[in-house]
């Protein structure tokens, strides 16, 4: 029972972290019909940017909580730079080009930013600065650290703030509208392009907090940490049903929860055969058996919280 | 009587096929004008055209006294022509009231980065849509319909909304295209009333239609379009006693 609940926990915060990736992918998608397969590579360089910025402030001599909150910003920053270079650079050009393209575009993306992080930050580990509470408490035999507790409640607000800016605000009318139907939204006087931009820096921005997260979760970093973490998000986001907001945000925690799970009984379950290093393995078994039964996702059929 | 808008020489083709051959119509401010045709005349794509959707192939637009801005649906929009579609065409899986609120987006004030910060000249004109976007659905008789999904809406409800959310950009002209199709007689003669209504408002309207009946009752002028050519335009009771219209259209 500890080690379920344990488990649990673990799995709750890595799927925090999914579900707040998993939400760049699946608002693109909702929007542009588009598989943005650089995101997780924004995630990467968000990390990198914030411990780079943390360091830099540390050597100041700067208060810790000053730091994490500059190191933060500082990556949301570059990243929403980022994702609004990348749409207006890769995608905006093949906004009307045949769908296999800009799929490639993303892909070629992908790898200049992960070299470029690699020129940038070298090969190696970085370890990251302790910039949260070192701290742990027992809940129900379990071992929850304040590190995850933070990144539980962090994804949740910023999760809770995003259902309200899509659901509750112009900016978010105009993106359903224009993910329904950009000639219809245009027709409304919704300016498409500028809709799509503000798209990709929103879902930047949640992938900078992302990296932060991972790297505080992990305490280690590299320029090629985007690559698995990317591909697990949008496993998540079609785990829910790409597309959908919900379903990114339940497809992520699932995933976490459901590899974590997985992680913590493969053993057992397969007598020894296979260790907790198969536990990508175990997360992408349950999407392919989730896909058999529902094509679409999870959430896939309630299309009515897309965005 | 002021004309409102004057579309000179309109042409439009796709690929070898022409659709709208030297197309000249006016339409006065405040009038209810019917454009009818057989199937495939070119009535909707001449409303493609004047609402910036198909790019034209030759011709000139003048609205409100200046040329109409032809280049994008949304330059159009702000000049002040709003349209519906033959085949609906709302943002399905936003609700009633939605749909009408992204129709006030042509005339918001405030950008939408302004509005996502909340300020309190935001919050005020996001009332204001509010406001305005029950107004516009009590207006069209579906005020109780708000909350609910575009697409669980019935056919003629939705049909309301379409206008509503058209006249939700303010328009001059309100371009309706076969808003009557599939309607009973009973919904139809409650469009009449209802068009009659804008039209009382001050909003000028283009009606396509194909029920002859509709347009001859409510129209103070009717264009025919037969093979993308105009081929009479005049009171209902002259065009219906035009021969090369019964030819074409009314038969015999």
């Amino acid at each position: 029972m500890d080690i379920f609940l344990q488990q649990v926990f673990n799995g709750l915060t890595l799927g925090s972290i999914y579900a707040l990736v998993a939400l760049g992918y699946t608002m693109v998608y909702g929007i542009l019909g588009l598989i943005n397969f650089a995101h997780g590579e924004v995630v990467m360089i968000g990390a990198l940017t914030a411990l780079a910025a943390a360091n830099a402030l540390l050597a100041l001599g700067l208060p810790v909580p000053l730091v994490l909150l500059l190191a933060l910003l500082a990556a949301a920053l570059v990243c929403m730079a980022l994702g609004f270079t990348i749409e207006r650079v890769a995608y905006r050009p093949l906004r009307n080009a045949p769908r296999l393209a800009p799929l490639i575009t993303a892909i070629g993306v992908s790898i200049v930013l992960q070299q470029l992080a690699m020129l940038i930050w070298g090969r190696r580990y970085h370890s990251v600065p302790q910039l949260l509470p070192s701290g742990s408490h027992t809940i129900f035999g379990a071992q929850v650290t304040e590190v995850q507790m933070i990144i539980m409640a962090t994804a949740a607000l910023t999760m809770l703030a995003l259902t309200q800016l899509v659901n509750r605000t112009r900016l978010g009318r105009a993106m359903r509208a224009t993910s329904e139907s950009p000639s219809i939204a245009a027709l409304m006087g919704v300016d498409a392009n500028r809709i799509i931009a503000l798209t990709f820096v929103i879902g930047s921005g949640l992938a900078a907090l992302a990296g932060v997260m991972v790297s505080a979760n992990y305490g280690i970093t590299h320029y090629h940490m985007g690559f698995l973490l990317g591909l697990k998000a949008f496993t998540a986001a079609v785990l829910g049903g790409i597309g959908n907001l919900a379903g990114a945000m339940v497809g992520g925690v699932l995933l976490g929860v459901i590899e974590a799970l997985g992680a913590g009984y493969i053993g057992d379950l397969t007598g020894g055969v296979f260790g907790s290093n198969y536990q990508d393995v175990f997360a992408f078994f349950v999407l392919i058996v989730v896909l058999i039964f529902r094509p679409s996702g999870l959430m896939g059929e309630k299309v009515s919280e897309r965005a | 009587m002021s004309v409102l808008l004057e579309a000179t020489k309109i042409g439009k083709h796709f690929g070898g096929v022409q659709a709208l051959k030297d197309v000249s119509l006016t339409i006065n401010t405040g009038e209810i004008y019917g454009l009818i045709g057989p199937n495939g005349a070119g009535k909707t794509t001449f409303f493609n055209v004047l609402t910036g959707l198909y790019p034209k192939d030759g011709g000139t637009v003048t609205f409100d006294g200046a040329p109409l801005p032809l280049g994008s649906p949304h330059a159009v929009t702000r000049a002040g022509i709003a349209r519906t579609f033959q085949n609906i065409r709302l943002f399905a899986n936003m609700t009633a009231l939605e749909n009408v609120m992204v129709g006030r987006h042509a005339r918001a004030k405030v950008g939408v980065g302004g509005a996502v910060m909340r300020h309190r000249r935001a919050r005020e004109e996001e009332a204001a849509i509010r406001r305005r976007a029950e107004e516009l659905l009590h207006y069209v008789g579906i005020a109780d319909r708000g909350g609910q999904l575009a697409r669980h809406l019935a056919y003629g409800d939705q049909r309301r909304l379409e206008i509503a959310r058209a006249l939700a950009t303010e328009p001059r002209l309100l371009a309706l295209d076969e808003p009557a199709a599939g309607m009973n007689a009973t919904e139809t003669s409650e469009l009449k009333t209802l068009i009659e209504g804008i039209r009382a408002d001050g909003v000028t309207v283009l009606l396509i239609e194909h029920d002859v009946k509709l347009v001859m009752g409510l129209c103070d002028r009717v264009a025919v379009l037969d093979y993308g050519e105009k081929i009479a335009e005049d009171v209902p009771d002259a065009v219906k006693r035009d021969p090369k219209v019964i030819e074409a259209y009314l038969g015999a």
